[in-house]
Parts: C-alpha cells; structure tokens; sequence
C-alpha cells in the first residue's frame, strides 16, 4: 500500500512530493490494490450483515472508508505510512487487551460457555432421549402449506404425515408413491431432494412431529432425514416465566441472575451461560485468603525469578565476553562459538534435555556430578526454584554474551587507551568507562528480557509443571509457578477452567510489566543523557 | 447459523460483484460449477481429528465424498487441543461438524453445551458394551466410538516365562530377577516425579475394592457418591506407601523412562498401554501380554479409555455429520483403518473380532474387557490434580501417615465436589 514509487522520488523536486500528480501506473496499482481491500471488506461486510453483529459492520465500514480516504485523497503521506500498522495493531494488541479485559468481568469458563439462548438449546438437546423400544420410522422430508413436514413409513408398512404444529395421522394409501416400502411422496406436499435437504439441514434437524396432540407422548426426529425415531424431551423450557422445568421429576429451575438455572434449594444445571460478574474475579484472591496468599508468593518469585534470571545471565554474558574480547586469549572463536551453543537449540528442547538431566535418580546431574547421589532437584521447593534458575540463566546467557559483544567492540578503543594514559586501573577503565557506556546500549534490552522472563512459560512449564504444589491451597498452585503459569492452569487445566479469572490474573501480569517497562525506559532515558 | 448458506452465496455474489466491478469483468464469479458432477449432495463437513486418524480415514472420506457428493474439510489437530478448541469456538459457529475425541472429554463438552446426542439406533448393538457404555453419558449417546484402549501387565517372557499369578509372584519375580542382577528393576509403572499418575496406578487401586465413584443402577458413574475415601482405597493408601518405599514403584521412573528400560530388558514387568507396544517391538523384547495380578484381592481392573467421533452442537450440517457417522464411521471399513494405524482395538464388533488375529490387540482387549470406562462425568476433572499429588506424596514417603492422608484428599475432593 505504499504508493509512492521510487522514480517518482527521484524527479520530484525536494519540497513538492505531495503536489506531484503520479504516474498513471503507480495509480492504477494504487486502485488495483486498494480494489482487493475494498471487496475483502465488502465480503466480511456482507457476512456480518447476515449474521446481525452490527457493531462489528460499522466499524470495518468506517475503517473501509478511512482506508479509501486516506489512500485516494492527494496528502496524508504520513497516514499513509502509518496505516497499515496501525490497523494490525488495533487488530492484534488493542482488541486483544479489550477482550481480556471484557472476559475478565464475566463468568466465562466451564459451564458458562456461551449465551442463554445456546444454552437452552443445549439443555433441551441433551435431555431429549429417544424412547427405549420404540420403532423406527423410514420418514421423507416433505412441504406443505404448513411448512416443513415427515412422511413416515411404520415399521408395519402404515404411512403417516405430520408437521411441527400437526401431529402425525395416516393418509390415503392411494395419494402415496412408494420406493420399496418407503413412501417417497404423497399428492399435495414437495418431497425435498437431497440438495433441498442439505440447504437446509438444521432446520429439518430441528424439526419435532409430535405422534399425538401432546407433545409428551413424544415426537418424531429426524438426524439424517431418513430414518426417524421416536423421542421425548424432559426439560421444556417456559419462554413467559423463563424457568426449565423437568417433567419427570417436576422440578422447577429459574435464572436467578447467575449465568445458570437453578432451584431454590442451590440444585443446579451443569449447563449455564456468561454473563457479567463485575469484579467478582479480581477480588477473588481476596475472598480466598489461602488462594491470595499463593497468589502472592507466586508473584513475588515472578519478580524474582525475571530479575535474577536477567541479572545473572548479563553477569555471566559480560563476563564472557570481556574474556572473549580480550585481545591475549587464544582461540577466541572456538570458544564464542562454544558459548553461544546453548542459543542455537530450541529452548523447549533444552528444557525437556534439562528434565532429564535433573532427574533424582536417572539425571546425569546426581549419577556422574554428585556420585549418584538422590537430590530431589525439581520436587523440593526451594531446590526446584534453584533448577529453573540455573536452566534459565544458561538458556539466557548467550543472548546477553552477544548483545555485550557487540556493545563492547562498539565503544571506541580511544577511549581505553586514553584513560590508560591517564594512568587508570583496568578496573577503573571497566567500571568508569566500559560499563556505563555498555550500559546505555544494552539497557533497554535488559528491560525487554525481564518483560520476557516475566512472563516464561517454556522453562517452568517444561521443567515444574509450577509444581511441587503449595499444599494447604485448593487450587493447584506450585512452588515455581509464575503469574502466566498460573493462568495458564487456570484457564486450561483446572478442574474447572475458569477463562474469567485467567482472565483477570493476566490484566494484573499486564499492568505488572507495563509498569515495569514505562519506569526503566524513562530511567535509561536518563542515562542516555548522562552521556 | 440458520443463513449460512444463504450467506456464503450472498458474500460470494458479492465479492465476484466487487471484482467484477474492479477488475472491469474479468474474473469469472467462483460459482459451485464443481458440484454439479457430485451424484445427489453438495453438502459441506468439517471435521477436526489428529494427524494419525486423518491419515488412517483418507480412503473412508474419499470414498464418502464420491459417493454423497459431500466436500469434506479435514483439519488436522494435536488431539489434546481438540478439547479445548471445541469449547471455545464451536460457540461461534464458525466451529467443526464432527470432532475425535476421548470418551472421558463428554461431561465437560456436554456442561459447556458443545456437543449433542448421536441416534445410533439399532447401530448401537454392533458396538462392543463397553465402548457405547463409555459413550453414554446422562443416558444419551454422545459420540460413535472407534478405538478402545486400556493397560495391561506386559513381561519380558526372557526374564519372567510365566503370567504372575499373583501380585507376590510378580513382586517375588521381580525381586528375584533383579538380585540375580538380570534386571535393575522388579516393575516399571511410568508416573511422575510431582504428580504421580492415578490412571496408570489406577488398576492396582481398584484390585484393593476402591473406585473413584459409585455406580447409578444403569451403570453410569455417580457423580454425589464418591468413592475415593471407602475403606479400600485407604488400604491402597497404605500399600502404595510400603511399595514406595521398597522402590516397587518409584517417582523418579516417568513414562519415557519406562519405556526406554523396558525396552533395554531392565525389568521382567512394566504396565502399559498399547502405545508402547511398537517401541519394544524396535528393541527387540520378546514380550507377552497379560492381565494385572490383583493387588488387594479384587480384580485389578484397568480404566478403559474409547475414543471416537462427536457431533458439535453448533454444526451447520447435522444431517451430513450424522450421515457421515453412521454410515462411515460406523463401518467396518473406517474402523479397521483407523485399527490398523494404531493398533488399538476397534470399537465395532465386527471389526473387534478380526482385529482379534493380532495377538497384541487381543491380549489387551482380554485385559480391558475387565476394565470399567473412565469416568466420562465432568466432576471427574476436579480429582486428577489432588488424586496424583497424593499419590506422589505418599510414594515418596513425605505423607508420615498415608492413611490420614489419603482421607484429607477425598475430604477436600468431596468438598470441592459440594461446591
């Protein structure tokens, strides 16, 4: 979508790129290009249309709009530019964010999963059961002026027409063609082909032929429009009241404004629907006091881990490369290569490599380093907290050798020589001279590692599973789960999946780092200026 | 949903419309000129499955989208995930027709309304009991299952040439092979170092009389009676704790090693499922398969796992998902296919019955004809976590009293389930 072209550029005087009239080949690719957009978002628009989501269709009409504008209208070269990304992150991060912030306020999870009206539906499918014993019927799928209807043909031969409003009855043998035994057709009603009946499949699935004027007598149904048998539904569900009633055991359940129905007496059915809680999830942690306890041990060594795993690999990186760069060091290249080995698996690989390694009893660590000694290096807790660290850190360190190795080489060897002259200490040459100036370069990497430690799933999923659990607590909280581990099993592996707390619990993980990252950017800015 | 297909056609009309408009005509609309070779249908399917059962199904969809003239959509998912994705996006609409999955998924599927009932009518009677057993839940027919699994005891016949009769003959066996210095293990049960593993240590909890739930006069689970804390398992408690500590069964052994050892002839016994069976093949292990000696008096019954196809709740075209599964998938064709790529017994009888050739899928079917489904009710997700951790902990000797122990965790459990 950029349209300007490089040989326009080229003729354009310096100040007049705006006012120049482009070519008639960059403009015909202009409108080719901006055709397809506008035909995608025709397309989407159209679906959208069909499916009702009308907030959703005004907004990608304005942004169709904002799009042709600003590509067809002569200035706006910023905009221009900037567009494209702005929409993919409107897309990818903004609506995302919104989303977790929505999900966060409602009660989505296991048993809340989609709206009511999904849920009555679900609830009446599941407990519609075919009657034990009852025949099976050869049906045709016909239209009368009633609508939709079932011939069906009786296991004895009877052939029988009914509609959803009228019950089955016989019909005049003599009105009937018949296949075989089947009844195919019958004089005043369209048999519908397959293809009719593939258009329209969740109707005819949905249809329910009552066998007698009560519907509790049970109905006829169809689920691949041949065969039928005869059902009978247990919950009805009373529009006007808005309960669900079983008729077998005549209870009555309500919607009781908890995204469920249920009886006076707290007996529940397992199907419910999402609804708003308000801040019932973010004060959970607090309505539990052993779960926000957890909740907060988990946090802390969150911090701590991000911050001793970039701590130490940047120690363990700089050190390195300040060997590796010394000029008297011989075969210097074997071991950078050496060092940067780890950098070059797949961490999650590394990670299960690791799992295996730190084995009680079968790890290499135990048999070969400590004479087959029993540590229980990932199931104690303090012990497993040490393992991710050590994992992590040698899974970091190279990142941070590299990036020091190229600071490094980058400050000027003037600088050393001089100070050298001057009559400083190495040390002094490193802690005056090298390291503030590394530091300015490498400092905002070090902040974007710790928003990245935050939130490292690969190492303590592989490695812990968060686990040795913290006992006392009824949710599966470990030793060395992290916030996002938590959530994770929150959200995917908890008894109850609960999507509305994960939910929650990852607008704290975000509010945690952005906090972080906006004060340490605004202090290497500060550094910045130190120079 | 109800649009869908007036949808498709008006967004296809549409965008031929704007790219006639654009393009001055060039581009010919997409029209359904395909489908007019198909025989009678034109219907459209999306089924979601793993990567091996889609490769085992090519010729079965091949053939069902010759014969209905469907046009049939496969994506191919990690077979965990598939769980998760149904509950999420099926909601949507824009979810499967047909899913795979595990017998023991339905509860949670049927809570979140994702899945609906399958009339197998007559069909039913051509299954094995146990596998339409597994597929019903709340007395409807959920799924048509195709493959069952379950564990089974498999030896080495070089280290250990006779079945144990009993569970001290395999403890004694075992003992004896490892002092003679043949094997460095009596038994290999592959669990985990932190959470154990109930399933696989599951049979030798159910031969002390301990089941997880009580049963409903149909034979369904009871998900108000829970079982856990009955005097039975409180004796499993017990034994689980001196097996742990004579390193009968140990934390540190996972599934990987346990396969690896067996396979190197490290132990006479392991207890395991059909999935292992191809990597001791490569080894070279002459084995053999029987049942597992009874623990604490009872039959050691293992949990029997079916797997085999859903219809979604929110399928936009019921009528070709039923088609497909009653007539497909429910053929002997589909089921010995999807046999034959893993070897695990067909749920068709028909198909049970000459899958019956192979020795291995024999001996373990014998074995799991014993066994009682999984649980397939969505309480059951509650327990795996605090069951396993338990387990974990009185293994290694870190619960002082394993009894005392053990009962906390159905108190907990039990209150977890009372809400």
């Amino acid at each position: 979508m950029t349209t300007t072209s490089t040989p326009e550029r080229r003729i354009a005087p310096k100040r007049g790129i705006m006012h120049q009239p482009p070519s008639a080949r960059s403009m015909l690719v202009k409108i080719a290009l901006l055709a397809i957009v506008d035909a995608i978002a025709v397309f989407a628009m159209t679906i959208l249309f069909f499916q009702e989501s009308w907030l959703v269709l005004v907004i990608l009409g304005a942004v169709t709009l904002l799009v042709n504008v600003i590509y067809l209208s002569p200035g706006l070269l910023p905009a221009k530019y900037l567009t494209p990304g702005l929409i993919f992150l409107a897309v990818f991060q903004i609506f995302v964010v919104l989303y977790s912030c929505y999900i966060a306020f409602t009660n989505y999870g296991d048993g809340h999963n989609s709206t009511k009206d999904d849920a009555i539906s679900a609830l009446v499918s599941q407990n519609t059961q075919r009657i034990e014993g009852s025949p099976v019927y050869q049906v045709q799928v016909v239209e009368g002026a009633g609508g939709l209807g079932l011939l069906a043909t009786s296991p004895e031969g009877e052939v029988l027409v009914g509609t959803a409003e009228d019950a089955l009855a016989p019909v005049d043998p003599g009105a009937v063609t018949q296949d075989g035994p089947r009844a195919t057709a019958l004089e005043g009603w369209t048999s519908l082909s397959m293809q009719d009946v593939l258009q329209r499949q969740q109707e005819i699935t949905a249809l329910q032929v009552p066998l007698e004027d009560d519907l509790s007598a049970g109905f006829l149904r169809t689920s691949n429009a041949i065969q039928a048998f005869v059902f009978q539904s247990n919950f009805v569900y009373d529009e006007a009241a808005d309960t669900m009633t079983d008729t077998e055991a005549g209870t009555v359940y309500r919607d009781l404004g908890n995204g469920q129905f249920e009886t006076e007496d707290g007996e529940v059915l397992g199907t419910g629907w999402q609804i708003l809680v308000g801040f019932e999830n973010f004060l959970y942690p607090f309505q539990n006091p052993k779960y926000g306890e957890a909740l907060l041990g988990v946090t802390l060594w969150t911090f701590a881990f991000a911050i001793l795993s970039v701590g130490l690999a940047f120690v363990l990186g700089l050190f390195l490369a300040l060997t590796l760069n010394d000029p008297r060091m011989r075969s210097r290249k074997v071991y950078r290569t050496l060092s940067i080995l780890p950098y070059a698996f797949p961490s999650f690989l590394s990670a299960l490599v690791w799992l295996g390694l730190l084995n009680t009893e079968f790890g290499f660590v135990n048999e070969a380093l400590f004479g087959s000694a029993n540590i229980p290096w990932l199931t104690d807790p303090w012990l497993a907290k040490v393992s991710v660290l050590i994992v992590n850190v040698w899974l970091g360190f190279p990142y941070m050798f590299l990036i020091c190795m190229g600071a490094l080489q980058s400050i000027p060897e003037e600088l050393t020589e001089a100070a050298t002259v001057d009559g400083a200490s190495p040390w002094q040459v490193f802690g005056s001279i090298k390291f503030p100036l590394l530091l300015v370069s490498t400092a905002p990497l070090l902040i974007s590692s710790f928003a990245f430690n935050f939130n490292n799933f690969n190492t303590i999923y592989l490695l812990t599973r968060g686990g040795p659990r913290i006992a006392g607590v009824d949710e599966n909280v470990g030793h060395t789960d992290l916030l996002i581990t938590l959530v994770y099993k929150t959200a995917f592996e908890a008894g109850t999946r609960d999507y509305g707390l994960a939910s929650a619990l990852s607008i704290l993980i975000f509010l945690i780092v952005a906090t972080v990252s906006a004060v340490a950017f605004s202090r290497t800015k500060a550094l910045e200026e130190l120079n | 949903m109800k649009h869908s297909s007036l949808m498709k056609a008006a967004g296809v009309g549409a965008l031929a419309l704007t790219l006639a408009a654009c393009a001055g005509g060039g581009t010919p609309a997409p029209t359904s000129s395909g489908e007019s070779e198909a025989p009678q249908g034109g219907g459209e399917l999306v089924i979601w499955m793993d990567e091996n059962r889609a490769t085992a199904l090519e010729g079965v969809i091949a053939a069902f989208e010759e014969e209905t003239g469907t046009t049939v959509e496969v994506v191919v998912k990690d077979f965990g995930a598939i769980r998760d994705d149904l509950t999420t996006q099926a909601p949507s609409g824009e979810g499967p027709d047909v899913v795979l999955g595990a017998h023991d998924w339905i509860g949670k599927l049927v809570q979140n309304g994702v899945i609906s009932p399958v009339e197998l009518g007559d069909l039913a009677g051509d299954f094995e009991d146990v596998s339409i057993q597994a597929m019903t839940y709340d007395g409807s027919v959920y799924g048509v299952p195709v493959s069952i699994e379950n564990l089974a005891l498999v030896r080495n016949t070089d280290l250990a040439p006779d079945a144990p009769a009993t569970w001290d003959d395999l403890v004694s066996t075992g003992q004896a092979a490892v002092e003679s210095g043949e094997a460095e293990f009596p038994l290999l049960v592959g669990i985990d170092p932190n959470n154990s593993d109930p399933f696989h240590l599951y049979p030798m909890q159910a031969s002390f009389g301990g089941p997880v739930f009580g049963l409903n006069d149909d034979g369904s689970y009871n998900p108000d009676d829970l079982q856990l804390g009955n005097e039975g398992n409180v004796a499993f408690a017990g034994a689980l704790a001196e097996w742990g500590q004579s390193g009968l069964i140990n934390l540190n052994i996972s599934q990987d090693i346990a396969k690896e050892q067996f396979a190197n002839g490290a132990s006479p016994y392991t207890i395991t499922g059909p999935w292992n069976l191809t990597a001791f093949q490569e080894a070279g292990v002459n084995y053999a398969i029987s049942e597992i000696p009874s623990a604490g008096g009872q039959p050691a019954t293992p949990f029997v796992g079916v797997q085999g196809f859903f219809v979604s709740e929110y399928a936009n075209n019921p009528i070709v998902a039923a088609q497909f599964l009653t007539e497909y998938v429910a053929g002997e064709e589909a089921q010995s296919a999807i046999f034959e790529s893993g070897q695990r017994a067909p749920a068709l009888s028909s198909a049970f019955e000459a899958a019956q050739s192979n020795e291995d899928v024999a001996a373990f079917g014998a074995v799991g004809a014993t066994g009682v489904p999984m649980p397939n009710i969505p309480e059951m997700d509650a327990l795996w976590a605090d069951w396993g951790t338990t387990e974990a902990q009185i293994i290694s000797g870190d619960a002082a009293d394993p009894a005392a122990a053990w009962t906390a965790m159905a108190d907990k459990i039990q209150s977890t389930l009372d809400g």
